[in-house]
């Protein structure tokens, strides 16, 4: 840092003893405060702290030092993280829990590139979040250079917008504006690439104005559907005589879960979910259907095909949630709400479009609305549906122990509003099927993109974002040991969550694919030899336990959630036992699979 | 048990009768057929900064959107920049890429031409010169113009819409057409039309003191 720029930090501490002794440093303090940074790293954080980010996930590196020095004298807490992936996916997820973007930084080259997969995570959930890459300085750029990567270039497919701050002056407004367009609308992650030379220079000497948190004017997604197509709507939906709402990951983004529950109770429809949208409906209500699509429960599949209307809201019809296409919700007219018009008919048409923001569309629906629709045969045949197709498995006490019973365990020993964060795989399924949601943002997962490893650095992003709240972190064997360096993190910390780590010792998922389309070839899916993550946690400087029987868990699930700090379980769980109910890729969800032979 | 689940096997359920086709459009399996493509005009007004073609480009390659040409360049409004785009995709096909195109930062405004709109497109063509005379007529015929002749080849610039274009090159083959380069079309809604919606062009002038001229409001020839 200059001499001068550290002067005008100085300066700006109220607890600074020097801070008032003369006339110059009371004006820098005055400029600091408005933002008047002194150099573009300055005005990185002036932006951050103006936008109301708290809390920063990031690994050091050499083109993001000067925005680490500026760091150095800045109330953000910045957490360092073992590797940038979990700091993507640790932002991600602090952006899902806190609906406020959270903020991941790395350096030039590798370190933006190791962001990548964090930041298409975010992408494909619409999360909000905003990415900080250095770069190396603009008279290297083009010139592949040590450590230099077209990040912008690289990023522009998995970012809503991205940005190249090429100039000290304005950088902090470009941070801002990034902040304020990944929470805006349909959120999502944006990123701003800041060459080490812009961070280093020297801003003009703080203009007084502070950075900008504003979308740029390009930007200005409706909010209220269209009053013609609202009506439209209405109709449809009293005339209905199957009707079922598909709540999508919108309704968790846009606020929406409390009007969706209201909305749906008055006019009594059943719910059904995808994946990103669990937690938004109680799934102890009666309407409540839980989650449809590829492993969701015999009932949401069968009422999602059979319904003759759905109203959409905020879902993009992803190929796991429908299935193919052709058979998906085949006979319903479609009404769709989304604040993206990009999504309405994007892979099922729509016959009535509402673009909007999910709340004011469902309150406008619901004004409009004369009478609900009179379908109580509906209504009880979907009871029927949910007596047909429970969700249960055996436990005999002689048989391995079921990761559904451990499941079920950590959701009694917790409060309603536990959250659960979760890697990818079939302890994923496990999770989302046998924990009863009742809140919205307690389920943080990856859902598009399906990242294995995403569960550690998320129970870390979530637990910063609310530290009162229990963090289970459910995890695979093998997605555990894609990001399990994370504990050091945890520890770090001081971090209290928990890691259940659902061990077959087997990348469970390939393998149950295996077993039903590849004549039971396990080809690279068995791990023949597997850490044990018990004594692996101890040796990380968290607690560690192990459990292999059924009376083992209650106990163990009780001292791991007292433990005050990161523990991790590692529960030796039944190596046979597969996800189902399972539809088949691109199949018809109304025939989803009850067993292997059914596949 | 290895995660069976109990409950009425996929064949002994109730299935419904309808279905949808590919695109996830509700059908009639009697009369289904498919969607046919059909060629678009798509205009977008964007802010003229860097990068901003490789976005909108790199949005058609990875959205497997079927781009026919790409022409961009600088509007009457300082820092705005116009992209116009032929597409050959269904009408479904045609509206993602409005929709998709509209949600990138730059983009200020997309829009659809219809088939009236102005539309041109730029061709050199250069061919043997043996025949200059015959390669003079053709070039006058289309109302072309010669920028390069020599003994051995003549090269020419001929403009207009597609059709046109298209006629021409086939004209230029009875000569041996050595290398072409195309620019792809570019085009303006016809009138009073915005090309855009909402579009409000900037009345460009060449000075302060030209704006004096009578020239009527809102032409380009003053």
């Amino acid at each position: 840092m200059s001499e001068r720029a550290t002067r005008a930090f100085d300066a700006a501490d109220p607890e600074d003893p020097d801070a008032a002794d003369t006339d110059s440093a009371s004006e820098d303090a005055a400029d600091a405060e408005a933002g008047g940074a002194e150099t573009g790293a300055q005005a990185v954080v002036a932006a951050l702290e103006r936008a109301g980010a708290e809390t920063l996930f990031g690994v050091q590196g050499g083109a993001i030092m000067p925005v680490y020095d500026a760091l150095y004298d800045s109330e953000l807490h910045h957490v360092m993280m073992a590797h940038e992936q979990a700091a993507a996916h640790a932002a991600d997820a602090y952006g899902v829990v806190s609906g406020t973007p959270g903020v991941c930084l790395a350096t030039s080259g590798p370190g933006a590139t190791n962001l990548v997969t964090g930041i298409a995570d975010a992408s494909m959930d619409s999360d909000p979040m905003v990415a900080l890459t250095g770069q190396v300085p603009t008279n290297f750029v083009g010139n592949d250079a040590f450590q230099e990567t077209d990040t912008t270039g690289v990023t522009a497919p998995i970012t809503k917008t991205n940005y190249f701050a090429d100039r000290a002056d304005t950088v902090g407004d470009t941070v801002g504006e990034a902040f304020a367009y990944a929470e805006a609308g349909r959120p999502g992650p944006t990123l701003v690439d800041l060459p080490k030379d812009v961070t280093n220079a020297e801003t003009g000497g703080g203009s007084g104005e502070p950075p900008r948190a504003e979308t740029p004017d390009t930007y200005d997604p409706r909010t209220a559907a269209d009053g013609d197509a609202v009506a439209a709507a209405a109709r449809t939906l009293e005339r209905a005589e199957k009707p079922v709402i598909l709540a999508g990951g919108g309704v968790v983004k846009g606020e929406a879960s409390d009007r969706l529950r209201e909305f749906a109770t008055e006019h009594e429809i059943p719910v059904a979910t995808s994946m990103p949208a669990v937690g938004c409906f109680p799934e102890d209500h009666e309407l409540a259907m839980e989650m449809a699509g590829m492993h969701g429960t015999g009932y949401a599949n069968m009422a999602t095909t059979h319904c003759d209307v759905m109203l959409a809201v905020g879902t993009r019809f992803d190929d796991r949630l429908t299935g193919g296409v052709e058979t998906f919700a085949p006979e319903a007219e479609l009404l769709h709400v989304d604040i993206d018009p990009a999504e309405i008919s994007k892979n099922v048409e729509a016959d009535v479009p509402l673009v909007g923001d999910a709340a004011t569309v469902l309150q406008q629906v619901d004004e409009e609305m004369d009478r609900s629709p009179d379908c109580p045969e509906w209504r009880e045949q979907c009871r029927a549906w949910k007596r047909e197709y429970p969700m249960d498995y055996a436990t005999p006490e002689d048989e391995p122990l079921k990761p559904q019973f451990v499941v079920e365990a950590f959701d009694e020993a917790t409060d309603d509003d536990a959250i659960v964060t979760t890697g990818v795989g079939q302890h994923q399924m496990w999770a989302v099927q046998y924990w009863t949601y009742r809140e919205p943002r307690t389920w943080v997962s990856s859902h598009g993109l399906g990242t294995m490893g995403y569960g550690l650095p998320a129970a870390i992003g979530a637990k910063f974002a609310c530290d009162d709240q229990d963090v289970v972190c459910f995890e695979g064997d093998g997605s555990f040991l894609m990001t399990l360096q994370e504990l050091s993190v945890a520890v770090r910390e001081n971090l209290d969550i928990t890691v259940a780590v659902l061990n077959n010792e087997y990348i469970g998922m390939v393998r149950q694919w295996q077993d039903a389309f590849f004549d039971g070839r396990h080809s690279a899916s068995e791990y023949e030899w597997c850490p044990e993550f018990g004594p692996l946690a101890e040796a990380f400087g968290a607690k560690g336990f192990t459990v292999s029987e059924y009376d083992e868990v209650a106990d163990t699930v009780e001292a791991a959630l007292d433990y005050d700090g990161p523990s991790v379980v590692d529960f030796r769980i039944d190596p046979a036992e597969n996800v189902y109910p399972m539809v088949p890729s691109g199949g018809a969800n109304g025939e989803f699979a009850l067993s292997e032979d059914q596949l | 048990m290895t995660g069976e689940l109990r409950g009425p096997a996929p064949d002994e359920r109730p299935q419904p009768d309808g279905r949808r086709n590919s695109q996830g459009t509700r059908i009639d399996p009697e009369v289904e057929a498919e969607q046919e493509t059909r060629t678009a005009v798509v205009s977008a007004l964007v802010e003229h900064e860097p990068g901003v073609l490789a976005k909108v480009s790199g949005l058609f390659s990875r959205r497997q959107f079927n781009i026919e040409s790409l022409t961009v360049g600088p509007t009457t409004v300082e820092g705005n920049a116009r992209i116009t785009l032929v597409v050959e995709e269904t009408d479904a096909g045609i509206d993602q890429v409005k929709k998709q195109v509209a949600k990138l930062r730059p983009v200020i405004q997309v829009g659809e031409l219809g088939d009236d709109a102005v539309q041109a497109e730029l061709v050199l063509l250069k061919v043997r010169g043996e025949e200059p005379d015959k390669v003079h007529a053709i070039t006058q015929m289309y109302e072309g113009q010669t920028l390069d002749a020599g003994p051995r080849t003549i090269t020419v610039q001929i403009t207009g819409g597609q059709g046109k274009i298209d006629d021409a090159i086939d004209a230029f083959r009875q000569f041996g057409i050595i290398e072409i380069a195309r620019t792809g079309q570019t085009a303006l809604a016809r009138g009073d039309t915005p090309t855009t919606p909402g579009e409000e062009p900037g009345h460009e002038k060449a000075s302060d003191e030209r704006r004096a001229d009578d020239a009527p409001a809102g032409t380009y020839d003053d």
